[in-house]
């Protein structure tokens, strides 16, 4: 009785799976595996928004590519979870596809990977490309870089050359506190930091380099008044989400005037809780420029985007050079289905992106090239809020083709 | 020296702000047994109640209503899901408090999305108390301490002076005799239960605009919670305020000072490795205080719950 | 129905004969031939998982279910275990040791036993308060070490291997899912018969004894506290094992595999299956399973549905799913089961579309807050219309009210029904 029961359960949900399978052959399909429940549900959500929209619009409304293909968003909710993302890999790649986008978290990116690259060595029939928007762990382009791998942002690396190149004109930072979570992108940011300051202004002190457990902090009041205690005039954080939330507000209401360098304190409701506080001293390290925008183009894709989405915001705006380079590559391969021949052709792609500047897809390691943008958090000259808040990031300074020139420890085994 | 008073006073403020959750909780398994893992779920509906509210009336509105309709919330939990599980036992209780945290957790997201809710401080008291060596204090801490002092004494004062405190109290320690006297036990316990959610939505409200409403500030503070009632003692509120002030200090103490293990380890007699990343304990090197601080407290119940298992102000085996 | 709903009740005792061989026979046989009725990669993989899931919950229901204690730290058992076999797993890479790759598990189990020994030798001297929350402090502190002992946990990316650089066993590489598929259900097969043998052993029967009446058992002079340290220990070998088949199916160990979230849900899935009794958590990991990797790809609210299904398994049927079934035993063993299909069928039918009819509704409001400006069609139920509109909100809304009124009216019927079919057990008796 029991077995039957169990078999009968079985049967249909795993013919539920199955079914997905057996849709149309004529789009090309691209796997979005990203949180869609959970804490970190509303950047997944976010950026599946900006997928969709992106594909609709670059592609699908411009008549498709290889004359007439669709591009097709599947969207698998991966819960943040190594674990999870694995077996959504597998049932993407059983449903044909081959193109797996993903972002959120580098120790997903970094499962992800590996995987994938496992994958394709013992399976050559269904190969699968991994477009990394967002995951910005230095390794993934360094050692543990492989062929089927494709960053799109900038990595933490770069971002620390570009934001330290600014830092270093401003003659009034003489003292600089960097904080972070405790694990590897963190630690990654901390290193760069104190490795950049110390090759660009040997004269800036570092008064204070720690880490905090990440997630897991209450108050961060103590944190701030070390900060405070310390004299510092520059604060740079990698944190994101609650922590960067959490750590923000509380320098700032304990009596911290200066800038805060972050990587991540904006969008996804974050903009607004900094709302009036945040003025004057948060700072944002980022690709893509919003405000102003940077070609008509981007500000009416903006627009639409804002007409159906009212709570949204394009907040990451490399979503939009994913989905264009990926279709450039793809009517240059002439196939969609060889995954070698589009990766070849996304290698040392020049693109020129909408949101400014030009991408360059370095071919040793895989690791687009761009240029960085220092935003600062205001209400001024914001054409287009985030969060609808009033406030939005507005650009202050732009390194061009931020590390063009950066070394890579990748040792790139095509096949 | 001025750090170090700065450093109390922001312990003292999470300190009292960890008490009012305990209190309730440790209030609620006292007198029903129940551990209720859904209790910090109710600080988080009364912050997000509270936001809500704010929208249209202001903060102060916020503070006065939201605690009563986390309390009504709590005593039709208890009313209509803890008093049907109850007949099943002590695990399914404790089960059923887990699920409720689960599903109230995906209900908040439901009702107000995943982000960050721009909660914040009110206007009249956005501004600095007073300042210690240029650590300045800001009024809304000041205003958290008084709030909170304020339900403490209170509390003491219903319970130690008031009848209905003296049937609670009873309850406590004899809830089947004070049943046979014909007090209306069940009643009690959903005053009780609605009482101690209330407070958590009190917390909730007060600690909302300071540290954050989303979704995840339920889980954030629920197992320290637990921690805290165990160290404390189970069902003493004299436990649960120590140990409160207890983790409140070792958290922030242990947040602001930057000891490096690798200096401890030196002063008792160890060499450092020449060549720290090949060691195997090379992250025992690198560790410093603020890294561990969080799990201070739970290092802390541990040794607790092996040397001294009914906590340190406990009566009964927790 | 719902006033019967059984409380936990002990596993029946029985001689091991070939009658209740025949269980164990049926399963194997129908694990062996699954990966022919679902040969996608996908169906194997969510299979691969649901195994593991099961040798982790049945490992957890040593514990809970047969020995009283509940534990909020499980996780760390079997993700401490896999971490271990992923670094074997390396070593026999670099070192080009000869260890065949089935035997993996067992490594796991041991380091899992070992770290069982060292905590349960202080968690196991209470049970109740004290043993759940030494398992929550113990559980915490583990998971956090995972993020700063990065030598050996590898921080928040984790350890990663490769199954395939063991040596051949017998010519197979575990190249392919399907291979690995065997591998596991080896060792699924292998463990639960272990543990089912397990409960049968004085120790196994004495862990019940001591869960229900810890004085008495003391009395008769078995001592309680090693009685639990004994099923403890059993149970962190189990769950090494399902940390090692992790170790080799993913071929990555993370944070996630310690973590409170983790050890949380195999609590969820242990009794939602139920714990009264042995297959119980068989059942609860195969649905969980389920509903964690199919129904999350139809809706964005699965953990919405799986809280709400959760909370009213304990409200309703403490027994959990495995307890429900168990419940028409004594109707099936006096032939009377045959009463209950009509009433089953007015009342099940109209209370599983008033579900449906809730979860539309549910879904429609979801879809009214969050679904982009201009997009107001949705597809629900194979039925795509707009979600702005008002005839399906009424639709939806009839179609609920409705089959819960007409499950309302019948229950009596169902409740009438369920009374004869089981009451004439003590009048014929």
């Amino acid at each position: 009785m029991l077995k039957k029961t169990t078999t009968l359960g079985v049967t249909t949900a795993l013919a539920l799976v199955m079914g997905a399978s057996a849709s149309f052959a004529d789009t090309i399909k691209i796997a979005f595996i990203d949180p869609l429940s959970g804490p970190f549900a509303s950047t997944g959500t976010n950026g599946l928004h900006q997928f969709e929209f992106a594909a609709e619009k670059l592609v699908n409304e411009k008549g498709g590519v290889l004359g007439g293909e669709m591009f097709e968003i599947v969207a698998f909710d991966n819960k943040i979870s190594p674990k999870e993302s694995l077996i959504q890999l597998q049932v993407a790649i059983d449903q044909g596809i081959r193109f797996i986008a993903q972002g959120n978290s580098s120790g997903v990116a970094n499962a992800l990977t590996e995987a994938v690259e496992k994958h394709n060595k013992r399976n050559p029939d269904s190969r699968v490309l991994f477009l990394n928007y967002a995951a910005v762990d230095p390794a993934l382009t360094n050692d543990k870089c492989n062929f089927w791998h494709f960053r799109f942002d900038a990595n933490a690396d770069i971002k620390m050359d570009a934001l330290t190149d600014v830092m270093a004109k401003d003659d009034s930072i003489k003292k600089v506190y960097i904080i972070g979570q405790d694990y590897s992108f963190g630690k990654a940011v901390a290193d760069a930091a104190v490795a950049n300051l110390g090759a660009k202004r040997p004269d800036v002190e570092i008064v204070g380099n720690e880490l905090h457990p990440i997630g897991k902090v209450k108050d961060f009041t103590p944190y701030a008044r070390k900060i405070v205690a310390s004299g510092a005039d520059a604060v740079i954080t990698g944190n994101w989400g609650s922590d960067m939330l959490g750590l923000g507000k509380s320098v700032i209401e304990n009596g911290y005037t200066g800038p805060i360098y972050t990587y991540y304190a904006a969008g996804s409701g974050i903009t607004a809780a900094f709302g009036e506080q945040g003025k004057g001293t948060i700072r944002l390290i980022a690709q893509g420029e919003i405000n102003p925008p940077a070609t008509q183009e981007a500000a009416d894709m903006y627009t639409a985007y804002k007409a159906k989405y009212p709570d949204g915001n394009i907040d990451q705006s490399r979503i939009f050079n994913v989905i264009d380079m990926l279709k450039l590559a793809i009517e240059d391969a002439g196939t969609a289905d060889d995954v070698v021949a589009v990766a070849t052709a996304l290698e040392g792609m020049e693109y020129d992106s909408m949101w400014g500047g030009k991408v360059f897809m370095r071919p040793n390691d895989h690791q687009a090239i761009q240029d960085m943008h220092i935003h600062a958090h205001t209400d001024e000259g914001v054409t287009f809020d985030y969060d609808n808040s009033g406030f939005g990031l507005v650009t202050e300074e732009t390194v061009k083709m931020a590390a063009m020139d950066s070394p890579s420890t990748c040792d790139m085994k095509r096949p | 020296m001025d750090l170090i008073l700065v450093n109390l006073i922001d312990g003292l403020v999470t300190g009292l702000l960890l008490f009012m959750l305990s209190a309730g909780l440790t209030l609620i398994f006292s007198m029903m047994g129940v551990l209720n893992f859904a209790h910090a779920s109710f600080y988080m509906l009364g912050a997000y109640f509270a936001f809500q509210i704010s929208l249209f009336f202001g903060f102060w509105m916020g503070l006065l209503i939201a605690p009563l309709i986390v309390g009504v919330l709590g005593a039709g939990v208890e009313r209509y899901g803890l008093r049907r599980v109850h007949q099943y036992g002590h695990v399914p209780e404790l089960i059923f408090t887990f699920g409720l945290a689960l599903l109230i957790e995906e209900l908040v997201q439901f009702l107000w999305g995943k982000n960050q809710m721009p909660y914040d401080i009110p206007e009249v008291l956005q501004f600095t108390a007073f300042a210690i060596a240029g650590n300045s204090i800001p009024a809304y801490k000041i205003f958290m301490i008084f709030v909170s002092v304020g339900i403490f004494i209170a509390l003491l004062y219903i319970l130690t002076r008031t009848r209905v405190g003296m049937i609670i109290q009873a309850a406590l320690s004899y809830p089947r005799t004070v049943e046979a006297l014909g007090h209306n036990v069940p009643l009690v316990f959903m005053g009780v239960f609605g009482v101690g959610t209330a407070l958590a939505g009190v917390a909730g409200v007060i600690a909302g605009p300071v540290l954050g409403t989303f979704p995840g500030m339920a889980f954030l503070l629920g197992s320290i919670v637990f921690v805290t009632i165990v160290i404390g003692g189970l069902g003493s509120l004299w436990g649960a305020l120590v140990a409160s002030l207890l983790i409140g200090w070792i958290t922030t103490f242990a947040a602001a000072y930057n000891i490096a293990f690798a200096d401890i380890l030196m002063a008792i007699g160890f060499t450092m490795p020449e060549d720290l990343d090949d060691s195997a304990l090379r992250d025992l090197w690198t560790l410093t205080l603020p890294q561990i601080g969080p799990i201070l407290p739970y290092l802390l119940m541990v040794l607790i719950l092996v040397l001294r298992p009914q906590g340190l102000f406990g009566k009964r085996d927790a | 129905m719902t006033e019967q709903a059984t409380t936990p009740t002990n596993l029946r005792a029985g001689r091991i004969s070939t009658l209740s061989a025949a269980p164990w026979v049926i399963a194997t046989l129908f694990l062996l031939a699954m990966p022919f009725i679902f040969q996608s990669n996908s169906a194997i993989t969510i299979m691969n998982q649901m195994a593991i899931t099961i040798i982790f919950a049945l490992s957890y229901n040593m514990l809970l279910g047969q020995g009283g204690m509940l534990s909020f730290g499980h996780a760390v058992y079997m993700g401490v275990g896999g971490f271990f076999c992923v670094h074997i797993m390396n070593m026999v890479e670099d070192m080009s040791l000869p260890l065949p790759l089935p035997l993996l598990p067992i490594f796991g189990g041991l380091f899992g036993l070992g770290l069982a020994t060292i905590v349960g030798s202080f968690s196991t001297r209470k049970a109740g308060t004290v043993f759940a929350m030494i398992s929550l402090g113990v559980g915490e502190l583990i998971a956090a070490c995972s993020i700063i002992i990065v030598a050996f946990f590898g921080g928040e990316e984790g350890v990663s291997g490769d199954r395939t650089y063991g040596l051949p066993f017998f010519g197979v590489e575990f190249l392919q899912q399907i291979e690995v598929y065997y591998l596991i259900v080896f060792w699924l097969i292998v463990s639960a018969l272990l543990m089912y043998l397990f409960s049968r052993t004085p120790v196994g029967r004495m862990a019940n004894a001591v869960r229900d009446n810890p004085e008495r058992a003391e009395f008769l002079g078995y001592s309680a506290r090693w009685v639990r340290f004994y099923s403890f220990c059993a149970s962190g070998f189990f769950a090494g094992i399902a940390g090692g088949l992790f170790a080799i199916n993913y071929e990555i160990l993370t944070e996630e595999n310690l973590n409170l979230t983790q050890s949380g849900a195999i609590l969820l899935i242990t009794f939602l299956g139920g714990i009264g009794f042995f297959f119980g958590p068989i059942i609860g990991a195969i649905v969980f399973t389920l509903l964690q990797t199919v129904l999350s790809l139809q809706t964005e609210l699965w953990q919405l549905y799986v809280g709400a299904l959760f909370v009213a398994t304990v409200m309703y049927f403490p027994g959990g799913l495995a307890g429900v079934l168990m419940m028409h035993v004594p109707a099936f063993r006096l032939g009377r089961a045959g009463h209950l299909v009509v009433p089953y069928i007015i009342t099940l039918i109209p209370a599983i579309i008033g579900i449906f009819g809730l979860c539309a509704l549910i879904e429609m409001i979801f879809h009214l807050r969050h679904a982009p400006l201009g997009e107001s069609e949705m597809t629900l139920f194979w039925t795509t219309f707009d979600s702005h509109a008002v005839v399906p909100w009424l639709m939806a809304l009839v179609i609920t009210v409705v089959a819960f009124a007409i499950m309302r009216r019948n229950m009596p019927t169902l409740r009438a029904a369920w009374h004869r079919a089981n009451s004439l057990e003590e009048e014929s008796a």
